[in-house]
């Protein structure tokens, strides 16, 4: 087949691409060979356009054992208890395919972390849909993504514990799935249970080992996927179905036992999933971290399908497939263990040390690329920022523009405020997810501001949580980055454990265009100062660009999942008001910041201004605090203030045991609206029994403010300078705020 | 008393409930591979986990009622041996026909995962002793196939022989008569779709379903 | 060699929520007069053989066994020589 420039086109692939794969060959490319450099130098593999920006990201601290460049990072708890997570974007396939795509989403994201030998203990995730109040094809986004979640991640036994959703117009044509997964390695020579593997990465190395591949058959679903990642959708892609891959979780629950089995031997060189292109990016990403050359023969690869051709089988998306480098001579006791777990494993090929990745058909050469050029020579653009012309309007925004609230309809605001869908309770998605299996789960979803799990077999427990806030970054991507990291640590830092490390997804819109690469150059750079700030380095991430259609580009969505890690005095801490009659305290700075809030869309219908102030070290400071206050068992319930503001978060606190609230604020000069409603950073509700007043305040000093008590009556009492602003009786509230997306998912 | 966790190709709530009876009961337990030809010796108690046996996909339970291990766990129960299925275990057990009735999918047609309040029925069995008749216990379910089905004449039969083991306070699957979970006509064989070995953290005495007495 | 397939249906009396749902929706989408809408399992597949009256005792034993559960469900099969 001669290589025209449409085709070198409709590969994804520019002129001067094609032409540096001329001069890596010395010759032109075939048409096998042209497809696997299509998939591997597309951004979903190469990050040609993010990988300059990703460089600002600080990846080392005594915690981490493995920084990015592996399936996933592992951090280390101590005791050769290791850590490994991972986010991944699945946003393309789930625009497409909801169900599918989701599910998939977790699928591979699961692999990934086994892959390193971790047994998977819980997933997270963060999705953004476009309005459901109002938009019919949101609901049904919203509805199948939640359910392929759920049933993937349930019937692999994997827990999915927290997450995030929210809802805005800017993601109506393209919504944003990320899933998370966690997992536990034995990171050193003692065993930890039996649970759990050890350490692998995915390198191939030592020439004449076999390469063994794993699990479902190679179909034609997903050819072009990762290329399809990375393109902007149009109506002509929503017509092409096939690039969707479908999820096997059985299959998958399989292969978690099949592998972590197999690494209890010592048969095991390296493993890999084959994930986003398949079979060529897991093994020339593995010959080329292990400084070798593989050699396949696709005839070899079990197929599906009849009649596939090398390019659709070295291209294929396929799902619950995995790859693992067996030792020569000890291939014996990798089959006994895949017989066992009744799966299909095959050699396809062997290690080679010329460091080639050629591929056979029927043991006739049909491409033959050096593996380290596909992986790691990707072309990398410098690409240039321009501010967006919206920004001059959004800064222009004044509080003043905004008639403040008053006395009179202040619990009006607040009762819509607990309806909109992007405050209230996500118990309609949590509820669908299976997140106590495996029975590590200290506190069910809601109940704290991280997810609280043990580890089974050892004395540690971790808190984790994704955040991101794609309105915060949209009118200020600088200080929306810094607030991405800074409030993830913060709701891991509520539960009283000390935040470890992070991996991050950045979802962003075409990098090529000057005002988006600012969006992300600018996130960036804010995060990983915030990084930096907190100690929690970058162990692992995933980047998803071009989420944008003809007509709308999403938020600059940079989502955050954070890993704390308790110390073994500490009790974990929940939300809850656990008593009457309990102290109630503010921590932080209340301040005159409304833009960028939930308030000022659901009241105003304006997403304008900028977003708040984010002071790094005053945040790192208040966490700190707060860390050693549940230590010292101080406090009796800890909640951070975010979305929707100090009312929100005091009727949150309510839920559990009902009880309520009577508290007064100082104005200070301050807006009502701020205080009752603004999203100000920082800023804590805690609770302190009466005895431990003084050692309470002699930590916070002039950074808490008493504002009141708590009460038995299941009511709440905002007063501010006496006056009452908020005075309503918690249950119907409350109601509106557990019911209210199971209402909007009801609309026909 | 010895345990004995039978792991099925999918099943996830294996080590859930084998770490439930070591840890939190003290009690020994085994795992059994679906496909032994034979069980342990000197087994007291067996449990059918949760999870996704074969991946559920023609129905809940279907396809493990027929793997080796099956036969013998009949065969144990019918010689008097305590038999506990939970999930997806209540669901292979009346597939097997060792409970009478059949598993549906919710009426909400969703995966349900929340705990919820049960009420016991039967405390005259040696799942139950620790509790009094009546009595509101908590438990998780995590289910999306757990609405109970079963024809009238064997609704009155359940009845008339005290099978109805749990009872929902409110019912979350459809489920008829609120049934959650019941027992077979000897009272040594339990089936329940809530998951008490989840009560490790809270509502620690739902434990007790799997502390045999 | 017979191709074969195999309807799996709910029994009439037990409650069938995602016909039920389906029908209800259609009906939102202006499809009028449905009724007694059953969502159910078709099974197709080939079996190697010759003889068909076998070949049709062996389907119908496995539509019972394993296909169907007689609890609730019930079955039919067509069979057609390929």
């Amino acid at each position: 087949m001669e290589i025209t420039p449409e085709i070198v086109k409709e590969h994804g692939l520019s002129m001067q691409e094609y032409e540096r794969i001329n001069e890596i060959l010395g010759r032109k490319p075939n048409i096998n060979e042209l497809g696997m450099y299509s998939v591997l130098w597309s951004e979903h593999c190469s990050y040609k356009n993010s990988k300059l920006v990703l460089k600002k990201f600080p990846t080392k601290s005594e915690y981490v054992l493995l920084g990015p460049g592996e399936n996933s990072g592992v951090i280390d708890l101590g005791d050769d208890v290791g850590l490994s997570f991972k986010i991944e974007s699945h946003n393309h396939p789930s625009a497409i395919e909801p169900y599918q795509g989701a599910a998939t989403g977790i699928g591979g994201i699961i692999r990934d972390i086994f892959a390193m030998g971790a047994r998977p203990i819980a997933a997270l995730d963060s999705l953004r849909f476009g309005d459901i109040t109002k938009d019919s094809n949101s609901r049904h986004l919203f509805e199948y993504v939640v359910k392929g979640i759920g049933n993937y991640g349930n019937c692999v036994g994997v827990p999915t514990v927290a997450g995030e959703v929210c809802f805005e117009d800017a993601y109506s044509d393209n919504c944003l799935v990320n899933a998370m997964c966690v997992g536990v390695v034995q990171s050193g020579d003692k065993e930890i249970d039996s649970l759990y593997g050890r350490m692998i990465k995915g390198v191939a190395k030592g020439e004449g080992n076999h390469v063994l591949y794993v699990g479902s058959s190679t179909g034609r679903d997903g050819i072009h996927g990762a290329t399809f990642a990375s393109v902007e959708l149009t109506e002509e892609s929503t017509e092409n179905k096939s690039s969707v891959q479908v999820g096997d979780p059985f299959q998958e629950k399989l292969l978690i036992e099949a592998c972590l089995e197999l690494l209890k031997t010592d048969c095991v060189v390296g493993m890999g999933d084959m994930g986003a292109a398949g079979i060529t990016s897991s093994l020339s990403e593995m010959a080329s971290r292990g400084n070798h050359g593989i050699e396949i023969d696709v005839a070899l690869v079990p197929q599906r399908e009849t009649g596939m051709t090398p390019y659709e089988i070295l291209l294929s998306e396929s799902q619950e497939r995995m790859v693992v480098i067996v030792e020569k001579g000890k291939e014996e006791k990798a089959f006994n263990i895949i017989k066992k777990w009744d799966l299909h494993g095959v050699i396809i090929g062997k290690v080679t040390k010329d460091g080639m990745f050629r591929i056979l058909e029927k043991g006739k050469v049909v491409a033959e690329v050096p593996a380290r050029s596909l992986a790691d020579d990707a072309p990398v653009y410098e690409r240039k920022g321009k501010v967006p012309d919206y920004l001059l309007k959004t800064r222009e925004f004044k509080n003043t523009d905004v008639a403040d609230v008053t006395e009179a309809n202040s619990n009006i605001i607040l009762k819509k405020l607990v309806a909109a869908p992007n405050i209230a309770s996500k118990r309609w998605v949590y509820e669908q997810y299976d997140h106590m299996v495996q029975t590590n789960t200290f506190v069910n979803p809601g109940e704290a501001d991280a997810a609280v799990i043990y580890i089974k077999g050892t004395d540690k427990r971790i808190a984790v949580k994704t955040d991101g806030n794609g309105r915060y970054c949209y009118l200020n991507p600088l200080v929306g980055g810094k607030i991405a990291v800074a409030e993830a640590a913060r709701n891991v830092a509520c539960t009283g454990a000390k935040p470890l490390a992070m991996t991050n997804c950045l979802n962003f819109g075409n990098p090529e265009k000057q005002d988006s690469f600012f969006q992300l150059d600018m996130s960036v750079e804010g995060m990983a100062e915030a990084c930096r700030k907190l100690s929690t380095p970058v162990i692992s991430g995933n980047v998803s660009l071009y989420n944008e259609s003809e007509s709308r580009r999403v938020y600059p969505t940079p989502v955050v999942g954070i890993v704390g890690l308790f110390d073994k005095d500490v009790e974990p801490m929940t939300i809850s008001f656990k008593n009457d009659s309990d102290l109630v305290y503010l921590v932080g700075q209340n301040k005159d910041e409304i833009g960028g809030s939930e308030y000022l869309k659901v009241a105003h219908d304006l997403i304008t201004g900028d977003c708040p102030g984010m002071d790094l070290d005053y945040e790192v400071a208040m966490q700190s605090k707060i860390l050693k206050a549940i230590k010292l068992k101080l406090v009796n319930s800890v909640h951070d203030v975010s979305d929707g503001g100090i009312a929100v978060a005091m009727l949150e606190c309510m839920k559990g045991n009902n009880l309520g609230a009577d508290v007064n604020f100082k104005s200070n000069g301050l807006r009502n609206d701020s205080i009752l409603f603004g999203e100000t950073q920082s800023r804590y509700v805690v609770t302190v029994s009466g005895n431990n007043k003084d050692a309470f305040e002699g930590i916070f000093e002039k950074d808490c403010e008493l504002v009141g008590k708590t009460q038995k009556n299941d009511s709440l009492s905002i007063k501010i300078d006496g006056k009452t602003f908020i005075d309503i009786d918690g249950k119907e509230y409350k109601d509106i705020y557990d019911n209210s997306i199971s209402k909007v998912m009801t609309i026909e | 008393m010895k345990y004995g966790v039978v792991v099925f190709p999918g099943s996830n709530c294996d080590s859930d409930c084998y770490h439930a009876v070591t840890d939190q009961l003290h009690e020994e337990a085994v795992y059994i591979w679906h496909e032994e030809a034979s069980l342990p010796n000197g087994l007291d108690v067996i449990v059918l986990p949760g999870g996704f046996s074969y991946g559920d996909y023609l129905r809940c339970g279907a396809i493990s009622k027929f793997s080796k291990i099956m036969q013998e766990v009949i065969k144990f129960a019918n010689n008097g041996g305590y038999v506990i299925g939970i999930c997806n275990g209540f669901q292979i057990l009346t597939e097997c026909g060792l409970l009478p009735g059949a598993l549906l999918m919710n009426t909400s047609q969703k995966f349900i995962c929340k705990s919820l309040e049960l009420e016991v029925v039967n405390n005259q069995t040696s799942f139950t002793k620790t509790f009094t008749p009546g009595e509101i216990i908590t438990v998780p379910i995590a289910h999306g196939e757990g609405r109970y089905h079963i024809d009238e004449n064997g609704l009155k039969e359940l009845m008339a022989n005290d099978q109805i083991a749990f009872k929902y306070v409110n019912n979350p699957n459809g489920s008829i008569a609120d049934i959650a979970g019941i027992f077979n006509k000897k009272k040594n064989v339990l089936g329940m779709m809530p998951h008490p070995e989840r009560c490790l953290f809270r509502n620690r005495k739902s434990l007790n379903i799997l502390d045999i007495k | 060699m017979f191709k074969v397939k195999v309807h799996v249906m709910l029994k009439d009396d037990v409650l069938d929520p995602q016909g039920k749902t389906v029908s209800h929706s259609l009906d939102h989408l202006g499809y009028k007069g449905l009724s007694n809408m059953k969502i159910g399992k078709y099974i197709e597949f080939k079996v190697d053989s010759t003889d068909e009256a076998t070949t049709k005792a062996q389907v119908d034993k496995m539509a019972k066994d394993v296909l169907s559960n007689p609890v609730i469900e019930k079955y039919e099969f067509y069979m057609e020589r390929v």
